[in-house]
């Protein structure tokens, strides 16, 4: 925590901070020493607590008018559109807010890949962001299955058949998970409930992810260590919270075009057909923000394989800082590392793309390229590359780039040096 | 490096958006809403004609059953007057019920009923549309890929089938319909209807009416919308240039730019 021991001026908030020291975490977080060279891509921890914030809050009023049972849940989605006072906002906020959120997200943990910002000693909160990310695809999901409408259903249907996957046990594990023999009213009501619980989860991993940041203290582009409070720091507030707030703004600008202009462009056609267990849609695809995962389940032949892929492609990422053999943190300095990051964020564009198209043909084959190139790049080309690749010269401070201009710039200067 | 990336993945983005554009048959029709758009608002004898449409054609088949009478009169809406509402609300003959002798009794529709459904039962529906079930038409244009656009062409898809294309009874072909088979024979023809309001009724005009009317069925609010909107952003839009100018005054404090 903080380096210095902070005493409030007051005898009566001297007398509360002996008890609860309140005065002196909101003193730490108004003088947390942050490093002054963080770009944008490090004002998205912000936005994605914004995120979670207006989740719980427009959830909350949606939970007090939609019904939770297959009768009735598409009719109180639609009541809610209709006859509930600024209904449509809250629940298109609520919609649209699920993708602004997973948006959020892959740029926070693309950032945090371009600059390492999951090596030591920040392995504690690389963790517990994967499982935050775990716990919002599980919240994401279900509350997709919430309207009950045909890509609800099917889709719920789908990814609880996975698990039937599962030897011995699968089928059994399926039926619990449904509470009947198909996806009806009990799985929607328990749906509803893990709904409504896992973002109080994500809120408590939320203060535990910041905690193990206050810890060491933010990464930064450059991923040098840095004496704090230094003068390559600078308090977090006012300096972090108002550039926060300017990132927020402009974020908000996007979310806002979404929600007030095109509120279902995101979504799918099908899902304002209500539920209807006898016809089955010509595509079931998920939301966009899980179609990368669904590209790697469909590209293995074996369903039970197809679960393992899926499932180790994002628990890989956990292992991802003791994978990447390389001492040197920011792919600024990484000269082939950050080719290979492009490569890997194209990759899983491609995996999107064809997540959302049919398991046949030319996209099944990209498909299958993409997942082998996906584990190769953090099984084989991160430990080879960190042995193997010839970092740039790091400078000895966060200052020293920045007087000379941007990061960018005093790399090109070194390669310009070794060159000569 | 950054931009060879770059500018393959737009190469790789744009191919595949070809590829998946040529998968769906016949480009969709287009007209002008006036929905569309930063201010798009309905018009509103369009959408009074439009619930004509529905109410002499459609209705016979589709049901709407999240609408009711009272949305008829509302802000944003057709804007019918609120006597012309309950006029047209008393047309309709619901059930409702027990009295105090335990008796179901049927009663004019008022402004608080839902829209009377022509079947009572989806299975009454199917059976009497050879097993095609007439979708609900309250979110309809919600529920379809191509939305308005899609709708409207719809209506309008009908063709002679191509000599390669066998049908069966009470099988039509329409250009526009997933397969190009459809169940609905072409609702629409020319003079079907007269508008109240001395409007020529084409096919055209009747289609865009109609679909007019199930646009802001599935978006009642749609205007509201589009107002609060444009001030949202607006707002945000003030405010980040003022925060803006803020953050530079703080950070001219330290020697690092933001």
């Amino acid at each position: 925590m903080s380096d210095h021991e902070y005493t409030p001026s007051s005898k009566f908030g001297k007398w509360f901070n002996d008890r609860l020291p309140l005065l002196s975490l909101a003193n730490h977080l108004t003088d947390y020493p942050t490093p002054k060279n963080l770009n944008y891509w490090w004002t998205f921890g912000g936005i994605l607590t914004f995120c979670l914030i207006t989740q719980i809050v427009t959830g909350l009023v949606l939970a007090m008018h939609y019904i939770a049972h297959v009768d009735h849940a598409f009719s109180s989605v639609e009541h809610i559109m209709r006859d509930v006072n600024y209904g449509w906002l809250l629940r298109y906020v609520h919609a649209n807010g699920a993708s602004m959120f997973f948006l959020a997200v892959y740029i926070h943990i693309f950032r945090a890949l371009f600059y390492g910002s999951y090596k030591a000693p920040r392995e504690i909160i690389w963790i517990i962001g994967i499982i935050i990310y775990l716990l919002m695809m599980a919240a994401a999901f279900m509350g997709y299955v919430l309207p009950w409408g045909q890509m609800s259903f099917w889709g719920a249907t789908v990814i609880t058949n996975l698990f039937s996957a599962i030897p011995l046990v699968g089928e059994s594990i399926t039926t619990w998970l449904w509470g009947g023999y198909s996806v009806d009213n009990p799985t929607l009501t328990r749906f509803f409930t893990l709904h409504y619980l896992i973002p109080f989860l994500i809120l408590g991993l939320v203060v535990l992810h910041i905690w193990a940041l206050h810890v060491p203290g933010n990464n930064n582009p450059v991923g040098i260590d840095i004496k704090k409070p230094s003068k390559d720091t600078v308090p977090f507030h006012p300096y972090i919270v108002i550039k926060d707030a300017f990132a927020l703004l402009m974020f908000l600008i996007l979310f806002a075009m979404f929600v007030f202009y095109s509120p279902n462009v995101l979504g799918h056609a099908d899902n304002y057909i209500e539920a209807n267990p006898l016809v089955t849609p010509a595509h079931i695809v998920p939301e966009w923000y899980l179609l990368p995962f669904y590209a790697i389940l469909r590209s293995v032949p074996d369903k039970l394989m197809g679960v393992i892929a899926m499932l180790s492609a994002i628990l890989i990422l956990a292992a991802l800082p003791w994978l990447d053999t390389s001492k040197v943190r920011s792919a600024v300095f990484r000269p082939l590392y950050k080719q290979f990051y492009w490569i890997l964020v194209l990759d899983v564009l491609v995996l999107g793309y064809v997540g959302a198209m049919p398991a046949e043909g030319l996209y099944l084959l990209i498909a299958r390229i993409g997942t082998v190139y996906y584990f190769a790049h953090f099984l084989i080309i991160l430990p080879v590359l960190g042995l193997k690749e010839k970092t740039l010269p790091l400078p000895l401070s966060i200052s020293e780039p920045i007087l000379g201009g941007s990061p960018n710039l005093a790399a090109a200067r070194n390669k310009e040096e070794k060159i000569n | 490096m950054r931009n060879i990336f770059k500018i393959s993945t737009f190469l790789i983005l744009l191919v595949f958006s070809k590829a998946y554009a040529a998968e769906n048959n016949a480009k969709l029709l287009k007209t002008d809403w006036t929905f569309k758009g930063l201010f798009g608002k309905f018009d509103r004898g369009s959408l009074q004609r439009g619930y004509q449409v529905y109410t002499e054609v459609c209705a016979s088949c589709h049901s709407m059953k999240y609408l009711t009478y009272r949305n008829l009169a509302e802000k944003g809406g057709p804007e019918f007057s609120e006597a012309e509402a309950k006029a047209i609300a008393a047309n309709f003959e619901v059930t409702d019920g027990p009295d105090s002798t335990g008796e179901m009794f049927t009663r004019p529709a008022k402004l608080s009923d839902k829209f009377v459904m022509p079947y009572a039962n989806d299975e009454e529906a199917k059976s009497a549309n050879g097993g095609a079930y007439p979708p609900d038409m309250s979110v309809l244009v919600k529920a379809r890929k191509g939305g308005a656009d899609y709708i409207y062409s719809l209506l309008l898809g009908y063709e002679d089938p191509p000599s390669d294309v066998k049908l069966d009874d009470g099988v039509y072909y329409n250009k526009f319909m997933y397969g190009n088979k459809i169940k609905m024979p072409a609702p629409l023809s020319d003079d079907l209807i007269e508008y109240s309001d001395g409007t020529k009724a084409t096919k055209e005009q009747m289609s865009k009416d109609v679909v007019n009317f199930l646009m802001w069925s599935a978006e009642p609010h749609l205007e509201q919308r589009h107002k609060t909107g444009f001030r949202v952003i607006a707002y945000l839009i003030i405010l980040t240039v003022l925060v803006y100018f803020s953050m530079k005054k703080i950070w001219s404090r330290v020697e690092s730019k933001v």
